[in-house]
């Protein structure tokens, strides 16, 4: 019975043809739009933990309430043992120092005199430890674009973006104006090693990197730093994991109630998730919300379409119908022929869109499509070249709209058959 | 450090009159008896801020209201740090790195060590009467001194602080306090004189409380400790050679 359909569909292109070219670009659409979405929202989940807020950050409430404006003022002293304590009660994660920073970065003359100037958005980073996970996390290596890595005190690393706006090659003298956690101007020397390019905008252009130890005796932190971050061993963040251990170490360091808080609560540690401090969680959400509307709107658009082409197809078909009613098919077996001639249509183009969908994605995860020139004045953590992600759900993620839009179609334009009076066929096709 | 801004100096000349004076003429005399040729201080600054207090210690010349010389002498990292005033250049100068900075643009409205003062502060003109229009608000007591209280409006845009209330002694033509507002009429800073000593013929203020209300922390206290108006002092000091000697 369904070789028969089948053989059916395929003898008259003008039954299948156009439910199939619309189950193909809808799927097709669907698939790439799943993978497309899933990538960037990876991309910038992945960005933002490396360079912004770890998988979990620690952090003093004080600083915890202006995270945004990096508060050095309002820093965690004593990191060490903050430390140590970290990497005893949650050894699944890498924990290191991060100083998130502003300033000028001023290039002198051979005077000594400002030769040329520019705002510049600092790391201070755990770079000169033998345990650092930073050149990983960083990718530090991968990223340097000319010169080397820092191997000693005073030595950095610039963006090479902004290092060609300040023309300064490796080897030339820096010096950061800043200020201290005091609030005083800062003016430290330091030497530009290398430049750097990660291949996010807001970074690339105004992103000076040093090791953690130089800035915290730059800007009179000794002893301290704005953030300790936390990365899972795998770097994949673990939602359920992270609001766990948060969980667990801010009871573990909550202000007493049974007192009024004291000046010494607002610099006790407070971690957070990436979800809760990133400001990424409305996106996540808003995403899956996004992608649940794209795929809504994708099912009813194509329903529609297809329950117009069911329609105009009974049209066509209207006197093969009213033959086979009128000869003694059973109308819901009529009605059952169709649904599964739309099954199968949409089976095979759901195959077809996915196939395509996939061919698609791929590509663009591998090679990625390079969206720098918009983001140039963006400030997320955004990678300018975006990937497609490909995961086991892109491989159904079509299917769903695919045949259930044909299906849903036809048994829409289908009802038709069961309003048709067997009394009246003959008559009908007579005429 | 320089302390440039006008209440610092006041300078007691003429004996009040009782007479009934308009806001701008009050303003004059405070302003009159202000400024002396020249000043050496040395002073400190006590910065109460969020976590801790600092101490800054520092020794100033100044000559006129265009010209500031100012050497930091502790804490130990400040130790050597120079800041150098003319007219409405500011630079400041670095000893561990031996850089000369322009302080301009953004960085004018740094906090100068961390205090509640900015550096936007010290280049304002000291000469309220060029900068606002006054208007006495009321009479009133205050610290048991007889004061006026001023209101002083901006005449120019590009002024720190829009609008001015200073507290005027009847007495001595000094003022013990003041508000600073931003335009939006925002309370920006206060600044509450605690001391005036006779030095010369001028009343300086030697114990004045700043608070950026903006800012954490109980303010910043400034106590001058030893002062010395009308003195000498050599030209070369108002070079940029000076700060590297």
């Amino acid at each position: 019975m369904i070789r028969f359909l089948f053989k059916g569909l395929l003898r008259d292109r003008s039954r299948s043809l156009f439910p199939f070219l619309t189950v193909f670009l809808g799927v097709l659409l669907v698939v790439f739009l799943q993978a497309w979405l899933n990538g960037a929202l990876s991309s910038l989940v992945q960005s933002t933990a490396h360079f912004r807020t770890g998988h979990v950050r620690v952090m003093s409430r004080a600083y915890a309430k202006e995270m945004d404006q990096a508060p050095n003022d309002l820093a965690l002293l004593g990191i060490d043992s903050l430390i140590a304590e970290l990497k005893g009660a949650f050894p699944d994660f890498f924990w290191t120092p991060r100083i998130q920073f502003g300033g000028l970065l001023d290039i002198p003359d051979e005077h000594h005199e400002t030769r040329a100037q520019a705002p510049v958005s600092g790391m201070g980073v755990d770079l000169l430890s033998p345990d650092t996970p930073e050149w990983k996390i960083l990718n530090m290596r991968g990223a340097i674009v000319r010169g080397r890595v820092p191997r000693g005190h005073g030595e950095i690393l610039v963006g090479d973006e902004l290092a060609g706006k300040l023309r300064i090659q490796p080897g030339d003298t820096a010096t950061l104006i800043s200020s201290t956690m005091y609030g005083s101007m800062s003016v430290t020397n330091f030497v530009v090693v290398g430049t750097v390019r990660f291949g996010i905008v807001a970074m690339d252009k105004a992103t000076m990197i040093a090791d953690v130890s130089d800035i915290q005796q730059a800007l009179e932190m000794d002893g301290g730093a704005g953030e300790i971050l936390g990365f899972f061993a795998d770097d994949v963040y673990h939602d359920d994991r992270a609001s766990a251990v948060t969980a667990e170490f801010n009871e573990h360091h909550r202000a007493a109630a049974d007192r009024p808080p004291t000046k010494s609560d607002m610099f006790s540690p407070v971690m957070g998730t990436l979800r809760d401090q990133s400001g990424l969680a409305d996106y996540m959400d808003y995403i899956d919300v996004f992608s649940g509307v794209i795929m809504g709107v994708f099912l009813l658009a194509m329903s529609i379409v297809l329950w117009n082409a069911g329609l105009t197809g009974s049209l066509r078909r209207y006197g093969e119908i009213g033959l086979r009613l009128a000869v003694g098919e059973d109308r819901s077996h009529v009605y059952a022929s169709m649904l599964a001639e739309s099954l199968m249509i949409g089976l095979i183009g759901s195959l077809a869109g996915t196939a395509a969908g996939l061919a698609i994605d791929y590509y663009l995860q591998v090679h990625g499509f390079d969206m720098g020139a918009l983001l140039r004045d963006s400030s997320m953590m955004l990678p300018d070249v975006i990937r497609a992600r490909i995961t086991g759900f892109t491989f159904v993620v079509g299917f769903l709209p695919g045949v259930l839009a044909t299906f849903l179609g036809t048994a829409m334009s289908g009802v038709g058959i069961y309003q048709r009076q067997t009394s009246q066929l003959f008559k009908e096709l007579e005429t | 450090m320089n302390l440039s801004a006008w209440w610092v100096l006041a300078l007691f000349s003429a004996h009040p009159s009782t007479q009934t004076l308009s806001g701008d003429e009050i303003l004059r005399r405070v302003d009159e008896n202000m400024f002396s040729d020249t000043r050496i201080a040395e002073s400190r600054m006590v910065i109460h801020g969020a976590r801790e207090s600092r101490t800054i210690e520092s020794r100033s010349w100044q000559r006129g209201t265009n010209e500031s010389y100012t050497e930091y002498l502790a804490p130990a990292r400040e130790r050597g740090t120079k800041m150098l005033k003319l007219k409405d250049l500011l630079w400041e100068y670095s000893p561990s790195t031996d850089r000369t900075i322009m302080i301009s643009g953004h960085l004018l409205r740094q906090s100068v060590m961390g205090s509640d003062l900015s550096y936007e502060d010290m280049m304002d003109d000291p000469h309220l009467p060029n900068m606002y229009s006054a208007a006495i608000a009321s009479e009133d007591t205050f610290a048991g001194h007889r004061v006026w209280v001023v209101d002083l409006t901006a005449k120019k845009e590009d002024i720190a602080y829009d609008h001015r209330r200073i507290w005027v002694d009847q007495a001595r033509f000094v003022p013990l306090k003041e508000e600073l507002y931003a335009r939006s009429g925002k309370l920006l800073k206060t600044i509450d004189i605690r001391g005036v000593i006779r030095v010369q013929n001028h009343w300086v203020a030697n114990s004045i409380l700043y608070k950026d209300v903006l800012k954490d922390g109980d303010g910043t206290e400034f106590y001058i400790d030893s002062v010395t108006l009308d003195a000498k002092i050599p030209d070369y000091l108002f070079s940029k050679a000076a700060l590297k000697r």
